[in-house]
């Protein structure tokens, strides 16, 4: 603790007032940590939240079906959701189920990447992506449509609308009964069933 | 709940005491037990218990231990607190004080649960849920049924506007006991046993006796889905998402819409309703509870009839004519309203005013005002339907300012006669409590055509009377010969419909059997704002608060309140003698509200006098023939943009808030204030509020009211041959205007169907079943043909629904029109 008595001893006059310089002499000879962004992105923490994502399902249809609870989890009322039916024909339908989300909005001038409407959301559509980059240069390119966060379609994903083609039956769909069974090679190979 | 202040429970009653959760209370014998604990602050969790349905104890979750039912000796398992009733000296433990009560509700709640799904991210229900909650406050938080639950192909649709998730469905009986009890309509049942117990709807034996439901030709033997004026009630009961709209499935949930209370504006009825809106959008309109009133019901229309004023064809800004193109271009405001006023000024003193029935209370003050200080005239007639001096004498004389009958009379009356009024298509909340009387010994009986299902429903006797002779049948009960009696006594009620105005002697013929027999009379018109209109004076021989024009102290009483130096004192013109002057050029101009043309009782007539009238205000929501017709066009706030007070057929006054605030969207209070103060006479009131004071600085008139009519009953005519008498009125679901926007509400309309004798049918070569069609000069329309117990000579046909018959025919109730086998040549 602090030394209250007036004068003081030899390590105080002398050596103290040297010693910061320590820190920097040390810092000298080690490799600096600036980053050198935006000429070099490092990627970020695999858990990182980042911009929203909109997934879909193996046929590229919408697990998103609109219940607005993470617009309700919101602590920041930055995302807006309106549910609509999924049409009678396969013309219509955007996700295997009977709701969709018809509108669906985030305002990243208000979002605060808490992540709460993540662990709102019942079918898992909604998820964090590791993308930081949310700025720019008005404040209507900030509002996020669904265009905008929807999941890139992967190979043998199909643009919706359109029919469920993993299987008619929701069962069988969402346990993905039809899909192939696909070698995973990383580590000790596994098999996964698909699910 | 059970327990109100009402006249029932004024009167002093026996009190039962029991002992709840160790708290003693005192309630009227006859409670159940779980109101009783509401009383003592234990809510018992319930899903098949109403306060307005009967009990049934069909869902058992509000079990509750009863270790002494009052006579020392105890129930040897829980016991559905919503079917048992108190006794003294009961003991009651509920879920709060006994482990046994818990147990039992935790184990209900598991079952019910067993096959429930959880979809509750997609349920409409989802976040109003009872069964949400109630798993929440009084289930187990963890489900111990690991198989697959029971599922079933959804949604089925009941009828095109209720949809049916059955996996949903906690058979709780709310659905199907609401339709038996409350609607009389029980096109849904409980149908299959045990596990495949579910809703559903079925052939009924009910529509084949009055021929208006589809399948009725005998053509579909199979299902007849759920058409019920009242079907959207299910819908709000249901205690999970097993019943949903389909207009409002998916489209929202409860948490970001807001709630507004308010009153429907569809009949005259002011039932209690709340607007749920979200983002400047009215989403869904739910039934309010007020037990004078509505109690917690509403019909379809004032549910489901709320996108009107969002059509396209909606006014936005004020429309002036352009003189040198003819068309009518947009204007500023107080472009708008200095035309206007400059237009009327050039007219000055042959302008005539029609404001139409659905105003509210200080809207149509704010045109009698307007009429009297602003346009000196006292040619102003809210009825833009036919109509006679007669009405016109028996509404002052009888109805104005007169708060005789209430809705809750209803239940204690000890006969209802209708005459000319058709309540389950005319004014559906007032048709509910008549049923609810009917069910508890009120008599009901009806001077009418023949026995429509409305009547049938609540038990109803037939008066039988040809159109246009209401009057002698009025005259003929319990007249010196007795010849018809139906128990008529002062504690009966008499109920008059708008349709006598075109039946001569009717009123005058009420007023004759209410004086010789002590029944009270009421007056029960279509229109929201009719009520309203005559309390405000909008009648060519009546001031506001029931002042008649032909009395100098009346006019000199109100001119003092108005500080102005005198009211007019020539009484003005009916509706049809406005049109009339201004097609001869009497009148040079008019001042339109929300006046539908082919509505009024001679629409040809009414377009030869928009086209003659030098000058036409029109203050309307939508486009219609009269703003197309006009010269300047002012857009008015439809009721969910504003404030105001509908007045009921009672005389109650039903104020209202406005729920959507959007801005230029003025009320016809301010606009015609505004055309006032251009006009150099202003009303002295702006906006809705001051408008109500001023109604209220004037209060009711006091002196000497008019003499009611008593005109003689007319000679019975006799049809030529080939000819028909025609009876008619608008069905509840029909071709309205205030009902666009709302395809599968129009959907659950009845069938258009004429309906005769099977004389009358034969002696125009007729099958019963087959096309039939009435033809006037004008027009004709073609309907499938029921039988029905009309006499002789006489049709019914809808007033508007697939055909508007006045504006298609010219043809109203006691019209002559012929009738012909086949369509329309």
């Amino acid at each position: 603790m602090s030394d209250t008595n007036g004068g003081g001893s030899l390590k105080e006059t002398l050596w103290d007032p040297i010693a910061g310089f320590g820190v920097t002499f040390r810092t000298m000879f080690r490799k600096p940590v600036t980053e050198q962004y935006p000429f070099e992105k490092r990627p970020t923490a695999p858990r990182f939240h980042g911009r929203h994502q909109l997934n879909r399902w193996p046929d590229g249809l919408e697990k998103c079906v609109g219940c607005e609870l993470c617009a309700w989890a919101c602590p920041a009322d930055a995302i807006y959701v309106e549910g609509a039916s999924n049409g009678p024909s396969d013309e219509d339908r955007f996700s295997p189920g009977e709701r969709y989300g018809r509108v669906y909005q985030i305002n990243y001038l208000r979002c605060i990447l808490c992540g709460l409407c993540i662990e709102a959301c019942p079918t898992r559509a909604l998820t964090m992506t590791n993308e930081y980059e949310l700025a720019d240069d008005n404040r209507a390119d900030l509002i996020y449509e669904k265009s905008d966060l929807l999941a890139p379609l992967l190979p043998g994903m199909v643009e919706p609308p359109h029919a469920m083609l993993i299987s008619d039956d929701h069962h069988d769909y969402y346990a993905g009964k039809t899909l192939p069974v696909v070698e995973v090679t990383h580590g000790s190979a596994s098999t996964g069933d698909g699910a | 709940m059970t327990v109100e202040a009402s006249r029932e429970t004024q009167t002093p009653v026996d009190l039962v005491t029991l002992s709840i959760d160790d708290v003693e209370v005192s309630v009227p014998k006859g409670t159940l037990v779980i109101r009783a604990a509401e009383l003592v602050g234990t809510e018992i969790p319930r899903f098949c218990d109403h306060p307005l349905l009967e009990p049934v104890g069909a869902c058992r979750q509000c079990l509750v231990e009863v270790p002494d039912a009052g006579n020392g000796r105890g129930f040897p398992k829980p016991q559905a607190s919503c079917t048992l009733e108190v006794a003294p000296g009961m003991v009651v433990r509920t879920q709060v004080t006994s482990p046994v009560a818990e147990k039992a509700q935790h184990g209900t709640m598991e079952l019910l649960l067993v096959n429930h799904p959880l979809d509750c991210p997609v349920c409409d229900k989802g976040g109003e849920c009872p069964l949400q909650n109630q798993a929440m406050s009084h289930g187990r938080g963890e489900s111990r049924f690991a198989e697959t639950k029971r599922t079933f192909p959804k949604p089925l649709a009941v009828s095109e506007q209720v949809l049916l998730d059955r996996e949903r469905c906690v058979l709780c009986a709310r659905c199907t006991r609401f339709s038996e009890q409350v609607a009389g309509d029980p096109f849904i049942a409980l149908v299959e046993r045990g596990a495949r117990q579910q809703v559903g709807i079925g052939p009924s034996t009910d529509e084949q006796a009055f021929g208006d439901r589809p399948g009725a030709d005998g053509s579909s033997g199979g299902a007849q889905p759920f058409h019920s004026y009242f079907s959207g009630n299910t819908i709000q009961i249901c205690p999970v998402g097993a019943l949903t709209s389909a207009d409002y499935r998916f489209r929202s949930r409860p948490f970001d819409l807001v709630s507004t209370p308010s009153v429907a504006e569809h009949d005259a009825c002011g039932a209690a309703i709340r607007v749920d809106h979200r983002r400047g959008t009215v989403m869904r309109r739910l039934a309010g509870d007020d037990p004078e009133v509505n109690e917690e019901w509403v019909t379809d229309k004032d549910r489901f009839a709320f996108t009107w004023s969002r059509q396209d064809d909606r006014l936005r800004t004020p429309l002036v004519r352009d003189p040198d193109t003819g068309e009518l271009v947009p204007a500023s405001w107080p472009g708008a309203l200095a035309a206007a006023a400059a237009g009327l000024r050039e007219a000055a003193g042959k302008v005539g005013v029609l404001p139409g029935g659905r105003l509210t209370a200080e809207d149509a003050y704010a045109y009698s005002v307007f009429a009297r200080v602003a346009l000196r005239t006292n040619d102003i007639d809210f009825r833009t339907r036919p109509h006679s001096a007669e009405e016109a004498a028996f509404l002052a004389a009888r109805v104005a300012t007169v708060q005789d009958v209430a809705t809750r009379d209803l239940e204690t009356a000890s006969t209802v006669l209708l005459v000319g009024l058709e309540p389950e298509d005319e004014a559906g909340t007032l048709f509910l409590r008549l049923r609810k009387g009917s069910r508890h010994g009120v008599r009901v009986a009806a001077v009418a055509s023949h026995t429509t299902r409305g009547l049938a429903k609540v038990g109803g006797e037939l008066l039988t009377a040809r159109p246009g002779e209401e009057a002698s049948a009025l005259d003929a009960i319990q007249d010196s010969d007795g010849s018809a009696d139906v128990g008529l006594d002062a504690r009966s009620v008499v109920l008059l419909g708008e349709r006598l105005a075109s039946s001569p002697g009717a009123f005058s013929a009420a007023v004759r059997l209410a004086e010789r027999t002590g029944a009270r009379l009421a007056w029960v018109p279509r229109r929201a704002g009719d009520r309203g209109a005559v309390e405000t004076g909008c009648l060519p021989t009546l001031l506001p608060g029931a002042r008649p024009v032909g009395d100098a102290e009346a006019r000199a009483d109100l001119a003092a309140a108005w500080g102005v130096r005198s009211v007019p004192a020539k009484a003005g013109r009916d509706t049809t003698s406005i049109l009339r002057a201004a097609a001869r050029g009497q009148l040079r101009a008019l001042v339109v509200g929300g006046v539908e043309v082919d509505d009024l009782p001679d629409p040809a007539l009414a377009r030869e006098a928009l086209a003659a009238a030098d000058f036409v205000v029109s203050l309307e929501v939508r486009e219609s023939d009269v703003t197309r017709a006009a010269d300047v066009v002012l857009p008015v706030a439809p009721p969910v943009e504003k404030s105001g007070t509908f007045v009921t057929w009672e005389g109650r006054l039903r104020p209202f808030g406005r729920v959507l605030d959007v801005p230029g969207s003025l009320t016809d209070v301010r606009v015609l204030a505004g055309i006032a103060e251009e006009l150099g006479a202003p009303l002295g009131f702006r906006t809705t509020a001051g408008a109500m004071r001023s109604m209220a600085d004037l209060g009711p008139w006091d002196g000497e009211r008019v003499a009611a009519p008593d005109l003689a009953a007319p000679e019975a005519k006799e049809p030529r041959g080939g000819e028909v008498v025609l009876a008619t009125w608008r069905q509840l679901v029909d071709d309205g205007r205030l009902q666009d926007g709302q395809d599968r509400y129009r959907a659950t309309a009845r069938r258009a169907v004429l309906k005769a004798s099977a004389a009358t049918l034969a002696a125009a070569g007729v099958e019963p079943g087959d096309v039939a069609t009435i033809s006037t000069d004008l027009g004709s329309a073609s309907f499938p043909t029921a039988v029905a117990d009309l006499p002789d000579g006489v049709v019914w046909a809808p007033g508007n629904n697939g055909v508007h018959l006045r504006g298609a025919l010219g043809a109203d109730h006691g019209s002559t029109v012929r009738l012909t086998a086949g369509g329309a040549s």
